[in-house]
């Protein structure tokens, strides 16, 4: 352990940071997880500590569980969509192309856009209508000759469709994170594996493909937390309508229409649980996993590595 | 940029080209139609006209759009300005500490930070409201923390804490530790070694804070529309008084979303590269 | 806590130093309304009334106000999107943390309930008494808006919400000869569109759905029926009740694909491309007025409107009010507002422009024209029933309640569900 005298400014220098977070996150966290647990299902009453009563009530209503399989499909639609899209533009840029940069120009300027400004947009592109009445998509699937269907308001797969404008938006940016991750591997060790007599796919194989396995499990953390509390999207396309509903917009009316604060804290920390089931694990892991690598005496400074290095001895390891 | 071309077949690198443009074509669907429909007098501007270019041109949507919208986009300017300049000075000091600077305990106050991240912020609403009432009353500044820009600076610079951190820390641990080490041994304190060592190499992490911030400080509806008033309200606000309003023509809409969007995709557009840099030096890897 | 947050609020200020200064003119822009400067006191009035008609009816009777309050300044706060709801949400926000506006708009009746069980609002009968009002007003509207004897709220217009619009040569193409004035022909009729090929009746979205449900729900079980379904302990699983939701379900049947909102709805009816529509009688202004705004289309012969099916003789009403909130900055201001908006001049300049009619009886009938002056007679007449969707019989948690339950049955189309639903909504929120 160094001298406090070593360290202190340090710790000084975040302390407005520390207390910000500690009042404006874990605070309210805290005031969310206490209202969760006490029966105020109105604005007047005191509310009576209730344990997890509400946590366990909310699954008797059926708005529950549909708000909880929407967002289950929209997850699994939107994450690996955009995973797979980020990933196909990124490998197809790799190696470099012509107007390369108007490609990226074009695949990351959704992220510039609120969805406020392109709701409408996307309200008028997703209409339902089929046949003789269609508009938006489905009139450009007519003339290609594809398949027309409802769209968000579809019964069952509405929420699939819902994914479409949040991977129009967020797959440019997981092409920005995976073209970063394809030049971050250095060109020896490709060379390296071609010289061992591995195929061009071979290298990635083996090669480039391991290398980019952190970038695409902090592009699915924060992929997954969009997802998990989505509610711009969904609110601008389709509204508070139940075809649509997802936890975060059901917490909205609890709290706003129903005027019931201990539902709408309830739903909330089911939310914040459900991002903290998988992002503390990982959270935790990769600060570990820096530790092991990055700093193998601990308390010292030294024996730090640069990113690509680090990142390679991770891979060897695991 | 690396471009190691000239391996492959040249059928292999049309078709890589074609696949890119198709994907381009899709993506630029919607600003297709918001651009063309901004155009259209109001008898055109409907969606089963949605894909026909206008068959006369019009800038009548875009004069009122701008007219309606022109107060707001000026106090966005006066919030994410500000806004995203003091997320870069936190996020950057902090980041700056958590990984050249360890104190006993960094890692765990990292950790807590970055769950930050993920609260979702309408269900702290109306904590957050009081929170800010309250500062107002104690600190007699009425109009300020509530009602105000400053408020909802604050609130987004808190929140954007621990991006920010996440951000700035990933790229200096890239900063070799020799460097810091020398610039104790010369008897530079903390202040010293980061303005002098730390600050001049943090460009890219700067760009791509200040593009992510900007972004979701212009962007943000949420925040904006309960923290500020009708004379504080930022563009997002005006856009919805726009097009939430019951049949406002849809040129209008469509006009007022392409202005409202503008600023933010002139910062992709002028910044973008340095964002692509600050990605590939490891910010925001995880 | 007190101590600690004072802390906080320091380190807090220190930071914000910094924004403030780069904020720059920010500050001025963002005095709070009461602080305004000159002497004149600013009245801020918060609404959800940003559109075409309904923006323009406001600006008019603030012209009104500024010139009978030279010492007032008029702050308008409006808020858009779909019927308030981002503005009530807002709302809430500012009176919990005691931030009241100087007045604010809300439907009048059961809506503003949540409001003054929590102590938000005062007590208005001091102005009712002061101004005579309740001899202007419907004595069946004032009885309908009372709470226990005391009044909340000036109402400044009243719309209708059982309004059937329909396209007359699309009626006529199918062979249906007249608006249909039952359930029964409403079915048949609806069933000689289908078979034409056309759109039998078009919908928005979900809230349009609960729109419908009131109009069946009237014109099924007739006007007291209805209205007792909204007094506490009253039988939601009566056969009555599931003969209309029935029914409900057979017109559901018909309808078509869903629509973005209100507008596209009433639109495909304008179009040609459906029929029938069910919607408030804001849809006229819609239809009516010229381009900017409105569709541009002939009353008469685009379009035209009967009560809905089997509640003709009945106003199924709904109406926007403004109220004086307790802890309002300028409460002189807000009561000078609320004189206006409860004027015949006022209400006389208002709804013309917004496209509905005025609470009190002594309007001048000339400037209610075509749509309007069918509306004003019918409001002198007819039995009064309040509109569901609209704020009126029921209080915003039994309405988010039965919305869910109408979301949920588009899903399902499950009668029995949804009665079941309704019963336990009426349940826990009747008072």
């Amino acid at each position: 352990m160094r001298r406090a005298r070593t360290w202190l400014p340090g710790l000084l220098l975040v302390t407005p940071s520390i207390v910000a977070i500690g009042v404006f996150v874990y605070g309210m966290l805290g005031w969310n997880f206490q209202l969760a647990m006490t029966d105020k299902h109105d604005q007047v009453s005191e509310g009576q500590f209730v344990g997890l009563q509400n946590f366990i009530d909310i699954w008797d209503q059926p708005r529950w569980h549909l708000s909880v399989n929407h967002t289950i499909v929209f997850t699994v639609v939107f994450v690996l969509g955009a995973l797979l899209l980020g990933w196909l533009l990124a490998f197809l840029m790799e190696k470099g192309i012509k107007g390369e940069g108007t490609f990226r120009a074009i695949y990351l300027f959704p992220m510039a856009i609120s969805f406020v400004a392109t709701g409408i947009v996307w309200r008028w592109l997703m209409n339902s209508g089929t046949g003789e009445r269609a508009v938006g998509l489905n009139r450009l699937f007519d003339w290609l000759g594809l398949p027309q269907w409802q769209w968000f308001r579809d019964q069952d797969w509405g929420m699939a469709a819902m994914a479409l404008p949040a991977i129009w938006q967020m797959s440019g940016y997981v092409m920005a994170l995976f073209l970063a991750g394809f030049r971050g591997v250095p060109e020896e060790l490709r060379e390296a594996a071609r010289v061992d007599g591995c195929t061009e796919w071979g290298v990635y194989r083996h090669v480039v493909l391991p290398m980019l396995r952190p970038v695409t499990l902090s592009a699915l953390i924060i992929l997954g937390h969009i997802s998990l509390k989505v509610f711009d999207l969904i609110v601008a396309v389709s509204g508070k309508q139940i075809i649509t509903d997802v936890p975060a917009v059901f917490m909205w009316v609890a709290v706003f229409d129903s005027n019931d604060p201990a539902k709408g804290a309830t739903i909330a920390s089911y939310i914040v649980v459900s991002v903290a089931i998988f992002v503390i694990p990982y959270l935790i892991w990769s600060v570990r996993a820096e530790r092991r690598t990055v700093r193998p005496e601990s308390g010292s400074l030294r024996g730090q590595r640069g990113p690509s290095e680090r990142d390679h001895e991770q891979e060897r390891r695991s | 940029m690396t471009a190691v071309g000239g391996r492959r077949a040249k059928p292999l690198l049309w078709t890589r080209f074609g696949v890119l443009l198709l994907f381009g074509v899709i993506f630029l669907i919607p600003i297709y139609v918001l651009l063309v429909t901004s155009f259209k007098p109001l008898t055109e501007a409907d969606p089963g006209q949605a894909w026909n270019l206008p068959q006369t041109w019009t800038a009548e949507a875009w004069r009122v759009a701008w007219e309606k919208l022109a107060p707001g986009l000026w106090n966005s300017v006066l919030l994410a300005v500000p806004g995203s300049l003091l997320s870069c000075a936190l996020g950057s000091m902090n980041g700056y500490v958590l990984s050249k600077w360890r104190f006993p305990g960094a890692d765990v106050l990292f950790t807590l930070f970055l769950f930050g991240m993920f609260i979702p912020y309408q269900g702290v609403m109306i904590p957050l409201v009081q929170l800010l009432v309250w500062l107002n009353e104690a600190t007699g500044l009425q109009g300020v923390f509530y009602g105000g820009i400053p408020g909802l600076v604050l609130a987004h610079v808190v929140y954007g804490i621990p991006i920010c951190t996440l951000i700035f820390r990933n790229y200096y641990v890239t900063i070799p530790d020799e460097l810091i080490e020398a610039s104790r041994v010369d008897g530079a304190g903390l202040l010293r070694t980061y303005w002098s060592i730390v600050l001049p190499v943090s460009g890219p992490a700067f760009a791509v804070v200040i593009i992510w911030q900007f972004t979701s400080l212009w962007n943000d509806f949420l925040f904006a529309v309960f923290l500020t008033g009708p004379q504080s309200w930022p563009t997002t606000v005006m856009l919805n008084n726009i097009a939430g309003a019951q049949a406002t023509p849809y040129s209008q809409q469509m006009a007022a979303a392409i202005l409202a969007s503008i600023p933010t995709m002139v910062i992709y557009v002028l910044l973008g590269r340095f964002f692509m840099r600050g990605l590939m030096a490891g910010a925001l890897k995880g | 806590m007190r101590r600690w947050l004072t802390a906080v609020s320091i380190t807090m200020v220190s930071v914000l130093g910094l924004a403030a200064c780069g904020g720059g003119g920010g500050g001025q822009a963002t005095q709070s309304p009461a602080a305004g400067g000159g002497g004149k006191q600013q009245v801020e009035v918060f609404s959800w009334w940003t559109g075409p008609g309904e923006a323009d009816g406001l600006a008019e009777m603030r012209k009104i106000f500024e010139q009978q309050n030279p010492n007032y300044t008029f702050f308008d706060a409006a808020v858009a999107g779909g019927s308030g709801d981002k503005a009530k949400a807002l709302l809430q926000s500012k009176l919990q943390a005691s931030q009241p506006p100087d007045t604010f708009q809300g439907h009048a009746g059961a809506e503003l309930q949540g409001y003054i069980k929590a102590g938000n609002l005062e007590d208005l009968t001091f102005l009712y008494d002061e101004l005579k009002l309740k001899d202007v007003f419907p004595a069946q509207l004032v009885e309908q808006i009372s709470v226990e004897g005391k009044i909340y709220s000036v109402p400044v217009n009243i719309h209708r919400s059982n309004v059937l619009w329909f396209n007359p040569s699309v009626l006529k193409e199918a062979g249906v000869a007249a608006a249909p004035k039952t359930i029964d022909e409403f079915v048949a009729a609806l069933e000689k569109v289908k078979a034409k090929g056309k759109i039998p009746l078009s919908i928005g979205s979900e809230w349009t759905v609960t729109h419908l449900l009131e109009s069946v729900l009237l014109g099924s079980l007739g006007t007291d029926a209805y209205n007792a379904l909204f007094k506490p302990g009253a039988n939601w699983n009566s056969p009555e009740v599931t003969k209309a939701l029935e029914s409900f379900a057979k017109i559901m049947s018909y309808a078509g694909d869903p629509q973005d909102d209100w507008q596209p709805a009433a639109k495909q009816v304008a179009d040609g491309q459906a029929a029938f529509n069910v919607m408030g009688d804001w849809a006229y202004g819609y239809f009516h007025n010229p381009p900017e705004g409105g569709l541009g289309k002939k009353s008469k012969t685009d379009f035209d409107w009967a009560p809905a099916p089997g509640t003709e003789g009945t106003y199924l009403w709904l109406s926007d009010s403004f109220t004086l909130p307790k802890g309002a900055k300028n409460r002189e201001g807000a009561i000078a507002w609320l004189k206006v908006a409860a004027s015949k001049e006022g209400q006389d300049a208002f709804n013309p422009k917004k496209g509905s009619i005025p609470a009190r009886k002594d309007a001048d009938q000339a400037l209610y024209t075509d749509y309007l002056a069918d509306a004003l007679k019918d409001w002198s007449s007819d039995k009064l029933a309040g509109s569901i969707q609209h704020g009126v019989a029921v209080n915003q948690p039994w309405l988010a309640a039965i919305n869910e339950q109408v979301g949920l049955f588009i899903g399902s189309k499950d009668v029995k569900a949804l009665q079941q639903g309704l019963a336990d909504a009426a349940t826990a929120n009747a008072q």
